[in-house]
């Protein structure tokens, strides 16, 4: 028993990386109206940079949130100087475009960084703790600890800000919003520099349990990721952090108990969005608004 | 009349390659109710995009004295709010979120409340229910909602498209008569394109009846009223 919820301590700690990176799909699907495929990308240059700032002798938690920044300026640019341009344009083009994002970001940061393998600092304690038999990290506790505080920040400057509020109009009816007054434009480019820095968080905080990255860490957390946002609903942010939890303790569970599944854990993951999508598209929390005509 | 509040000269504005207004000129005054008149695509939702900027357009359009922008978002700055066809409800936000949104370029915390205060006054069903999802509610009261944000923002002008649209008689008599109030209370005026020429001749000081993209009658009420074309046309007897 002591053993399952070890297990769960420990997918509740990579599920709330799941859960940051499928809220930044979230946001973008919910403004944009397309999945961002360059999301992991995004993330791994991110991880990249702040690898770079520690390199160079910065103190962890400045080279921690200068990443953020130079994070959510990256997505603000991406989104002017790329996505901007094809907004009008089919989804399937925006889809496109954030594919040819993905291998950009992907081959530029294989450039700048050699393709080598790198170790990104740990900033929590290596030490465990004992709560009644049940053996808990210190890292996972740390990771929960920042991921929830990154949800309720969001959760805070969305639901209770002025300029939260105008950003979630913009997504749900950009025409109204533009009448009201609302910097239509300027919310998406937020919506995306949002992203980037959830997606900045989710990196710097996965990488170091990997033992070493490289520019191709991201894709497989990607996928989980995706699972994640599809299982609670593409749209729906609540979704996205229970489908990120939810899948991170699946996939922890099912890899302890059957030792064949460490090899299966990206198929499953494919398997997982295929079944959703196919019995049900909107995910645990996806819209269904009711409406009166 | 005094300087215009608003004046249109020759306006033109166009969807793609298809030009929908052919030079249209009107004006509507301080304290003044105007009403657009006209059948199905004679390009009165046309004249009111125009205005907020939400179709491609040319000529002269002055607001105060000041040509208008380009952009939706800063002529809603400029306090021309645009109650638009299909009333832009925010259906998954809350109706006190849609109100905010109502108010989104003000920044007055405590003219806020008050107006708020003000609109349940004029719409009491409000107070009961701003928790609930905006699209839940019904068309008529969307409609009022649509109003209320539009007054939220403390416009100078009001446009409104088609408020009869779909409603029973005694709600379009309701919402003329809070359209009217507003205006005395606190001095905007208001720009509404009809199709129910009726209701909009009882409702306003003057109207210009549009067709195919240009103004083919205008004058007071009580003149449109009493043209012979104007009455066999729109209203109907």
């Amino acid at each position: 028993m002591a053993d399952v919820l070890q297990q769960i301590v420990s997918g509740i700690a990579s599920g709330g990386v799941y859960a940051l990176l499928a809220l930044a799909l979230v946001l973008i699907y919910r403004s944009t109206g397309v999945v961002n495929f360059a999301q992991g990308e995004m993330a791994m240059f991110s991880t990249f940079i702040c690898w770079e700032l520690l390199d160079r002798g910065v103190p962890y938690w400045i080279a921690f949130f200068l990443t953020l920044v130079i994070s959510f300026v990256g997505g603000v640019l991406i989104e002017r100087l790329v996505i901007h341009v094809v907004s009008r344009a089919q989804a399937l083009t925006v889809v496109t475009v954030t594919i040819g994002l993905l291998i950009f970001l992907n081959g530029a940061a294989a450039w700048i960084w050699k393709g080598e393998q790198r170790t990104l600092e740990n900033p929590f304690p290596t030490r465990t703790f004992d709560v009644g038999g049940v053996v808990i990290a210190a890292q996972d506790l740390g990771i929960i600890a920042v991921s929830l505080v990154i949800v309720a920040l969001l959760w805070v400057f969305f639901q209770k800000t002025r300029v939260g509020l105008g950003a979630r109009a913009a997504a749900l009816n950009p025409e109204s919003s533009r009448l009201h007054g609302v910097p239509v434009s300027r919310m998406l480019a937020l919506g995306w520099g949002l992203a980037a820095v959830l997606g900045a968080v989710a990196g710097i905080l996965v990488a170091p349990t990997q033992g070493s990255f490289d520019q191709n860490f991201m894709l497989p957390i990607l996928i989980f990721a995706f699972a994640a946002a599809v299982l609670g609903g593409l749209d729906s942010p609540v979704g996205a952090v229970v489908g990120g939890v939810a899948v991170g303790i699946a996939l922890n569970l099912i890899g302890t108990y059957i030792d064949f599944f460490a090899d299966l854990r990206l198929p499953a993951g494919l398997l997982l969005i295929l079944v959703i999508l196919l019995l049900r598209p909107s995910g645990l929390f996806g819209r269904r608004i009711a409406r009166r005509v | 009349m005094p300087v215009p509040l608003l004046e249109l000269e020759d306006v033109e504005a166009r969807y793609g390659a298809i030009r929908a207004l052919h030079g249209i000129s009107l004006q509507v005054g301080e304290r003044e109710v105007v009403s657009v008149l006209g059948a199905n695509g004679a390009g009165k939702t046309t004249t009111l995009r125009a205005i907020s900027g939400t179709v491609r357009r040319s000529g002269g359009l002055r607001f105060d004295g000041s040509r208008l922008p380009r952009s939706p978002e800063a002529v809603a700055r400029l306090g021309i709010a645009h109650v638009p066809e299909g009333r832009g409800t925010f259906d998954e936000l809350t109706v006190d979120e849609n109100l905010e949104l109502g108010a989104f370029t003000r920044r007055d915390r405590a003219g806020y409340e008050r107006d708020v205060k003000e609109v349940i006054e004029h719409f009491p069903w409000i107070a009961e229910r701003r928790d609930q999802q905006a699209g839940l509610l019904s068309g008529g009261e969307q409609q009022m909602l649509a109003l209320a944000r539009a007054f939220m923002a403390r416009p100078r002008l009001i446009l409104v498209d088609e408020p009869s649209l779909g409603l029973a008689p005694r709600i379009v008599k309701q919402i003329f008569d809070v359209l009217r109030s507003w205006i005395d209370e606190h001095g905007m005026s208001a720009l509404v394109v009809e199709q129910n020429a009726n209701v909009a001749l009882e409702h306003s000081e003057r109207a210009y009846v549009l067709e195919v993209g240009r103004v083919a009658v205008e004058g007071t009420a009580h003149e449109l009223r009493g043209n012979e074309t104007v009455r066999k046309s729109y209203l109907g007897y």
